[in-house]
């Protein structure tokens, strides 16, 4: 397990895909996390092999992807769904919630990935 | 073949408007010039499955319908309700948002755009400290420092660099990028970073003391500074600020890095303090780096509706405006709605997800040409034609620069504007009948 700050944002397969969302090609766009090399090394996770990540606002089951370039205490999901499972809805009084910056725990996981539709589902209380 | 030309992407604030469309049969074939993103835009309603027809959820499942009954339910759901909200409108011409705005008036809604979770905070900025700020062709043409900060071009806004910014051979920039500095600020090396000068890799959350310390060094203060900000040697901040004073003509465009992190709307009006203070050693502007192609658009049409740009409610027959308490975000938390409609949007994808169970609980309407997230709570679907392809309309680009739309093919699609003009007549009639029966 590594402690760990999560960003969100955009990337150009996740905009090229925003009018298909229930594609698989949007869900390769949005559903994973990407890492440094150093941080898959210590999660002993290969590439396109599952992880959990887990912030104080939920968790959610993405595959790893690498990014060399990212630093150590930082990895990222492209805005959506998954991404939006677990960042910080509070709005600090001023409409905008955390999308950015979120402490996180990245574990290594054997559950699947769910679904767009799997995944709002969830959201049924 | 005919081949449609300037026609406008309606992607991203971009709004690049040199596309070359071929048309064959009423089907476009091929778009010209246009990025990864506008080409996915384009044809996307020849590539990606359509909602075909209007539906209404019955038992859990969505059934098809008529327009008609989609609209008429849709009207009965926002007259039923004592707190409804709409939101989204940014992916739709100004035409249509002018008829979201009214509906909203109608029915003594709330109305927020997509700015809620993107610039929400830089229009905050600009209230408490100004933007000074011009059009994209203004740096294009004089800026020899390009600053992106808290934003990834290549990845959100492909042509910028080339249009406007970076590459944009300028009246005194005649040899692009040869006569640019350009500078990255962003916690990742991100991919418009590789060919930055100087890239700042601050840690997350700290750009409000960068630009503090930026301040400091411009205003002459620098000696106050310790060894590290923000995560940076003060070597490198000396570096950037120098870069800064050095400039002819600087411009900062700046996205998500400045408003969704630590510091929120604090960041946005620091970087316009940040810009006034340049403006006292050379020229400097800032430009806030839109996403939805029209989002600059409703800023613009619910400020001459309402006199304010978003987040505007309605339930006291007047427009109020409080974002951090009629924002929607904020109300669907505090799980105040009791009914949704939203169009040209996509809040089930884009909501973190304490917002998004709400949204479960209560009647929804979604006006959309796709199926999304959205789809999944919405109890009213009711499918709309692709504005900038199947209709035409007005649009805003990021620096406020009205665009037309063209219309490229025909469609049996209503579009935004005729749904919600629709949906206003039935408001109004059933209103009207309520008003008679509670009259007799």
């Amino acid at each position: 397990m590594i402690e760990t700050i999560l960003i969100s944002g955009r990337t150009i397969d996740q905009g090229a895909t925003l009018e298909e969302k229930t594609s698989q090609a949007y869900f390769d766009a949005a559903a994973y996390c990407e890492l440094n090399e150093g941080n898959l090394e210590a999660l002993g996770v290969s590439v396109d092999q599952n992880v959990k990540v887990a912030t104080a606002h939920g968790t959610v089951v993405v595959p790893a992807k690498i990014d060399k370039r990212l630093p150590d205490d930082i990895v990222f999901i492209p805005m959506g769904p998954w991404a939006n499972a677990i960042v910080d809805p509070d709005t600090c009084g001023c409409g905008m919630p955390g999308f950015k910056g979120i402490p996180a725990k990245v574990e290594a996981t054997t559950e699947a990935v769910l679904s767009m539709k799997e995944l709002m589902a969830t959201y049924k209380e | 073949m005919p081949v449609i030309k300037d026609v406008v992407c309606t992607l991203c604030g971009c709004l690049c408007d040199d596309l070359e469309v071929t048309v064959e049969n009423n089907k476009i074939t091929k778009v010209g010039k246009a990025c990864k993103l506008g080409r996915a835009k384009t044809m996307g309603p020849f590539l990606h499955e359509r909602i075909e027809k209007p539906m209404i959820r019955k038992n859990g499942e969505l059934e098809e319908c008529s327009y008609d009954e989609a609209i008429t339910k849709a009207a009965e759901i926002l007259v039923a309700a004592k707190r409804p909200m709409s939101y989204g409108w940014c992916s739709t011409s100004c035409e249509a948002i002018e008829k979201a705005v009214l509906l909203a008036e109608e029915t003594g809604s709330l109305i927020d755009s997509t700015a809620n979770v993107c610039h929400g905070p830089s229009a905050l900025a600009a209230q408490e400290k100004g933007a000074p700020t011009c059009s994209l062709g203004t740096p294009k043409n004089y800026a020899d420092l390009i600053i992106f900060w808290g934003c990834n071009p290549v990845h959100a806004h492909p042509r910028h660099q080339t249009r406007y910014s970076t590459m944009a051979k300028g009246a005194f920039t005649p040899n692009g990028k040869k006569d640019k500095k350009m500078v990255v600020v962003d916690p990742r090396n991100t991919d418009t970073a590789k060919k930055a000068d100087l890239l700042l890799q601050l840690k997350p959350g700290t750009d409000y003391v960068l630009i503090e310390a930026l301040r400091a060094i411009v205003n002459g203060h620098e000696d106050v500074l310790p060894d590290e900000i923000a995560g940076l040697p003060k070597a490198k901040v000396l570096e950037f600020a120098e870069m800064c004073k050095a400039a002819k003509f600087g411009v900062l465009y700046f996205g998500m890095g400045i408003t969704q992190t630590r510091g929120r709307y604090k960041s946005g009006d620091n970087v316009s303090s940040l810009i006034s203070d340049l403006n006292q050693i050379t020229k400097f502007v800032m430009i806030g780096m839109r996403g939805h192609y029209n989002v600059t658009g409703f800023g613009q049409v619910a400020a001459w509706e309402t006199g304010f740009p978003m987040a505007i409610d309605f339930s006291r027959g007047y427009p109020y405006y409080n974002p951090g308490e009629t924002g929607t975000n904020d109300v669907l938390m505090r799980r105040e709605v009791d009914a949704f409609i939203t169009g040209a949007a996509d809040p089930g994808a884009h909501f973190p997800q304490e917002s998004i169970k709400h949204l479960f609980k209560i009647p929804a309407i979604q006006v959309d040409g796709y199926a999304n997230p959205t789809t999944e709570f919405s109890d009213v679907v009711i499918p709309a034609a692709i504005a900038g392809v199947e209709c035409d309309g007005t649009a805003y680009r990021m620096d406020c620069q009205p665009i037309r739309l063209k219309k490229l093919v025909e469609t049996t699609f209503k579009s935004d504007e005729e749904i919600l003009t629709e949906i206003i007549a039935k408001v109004r009639e059933l209103k009207g009948a309520e008003g008679a029966k509670g009259g007799a």
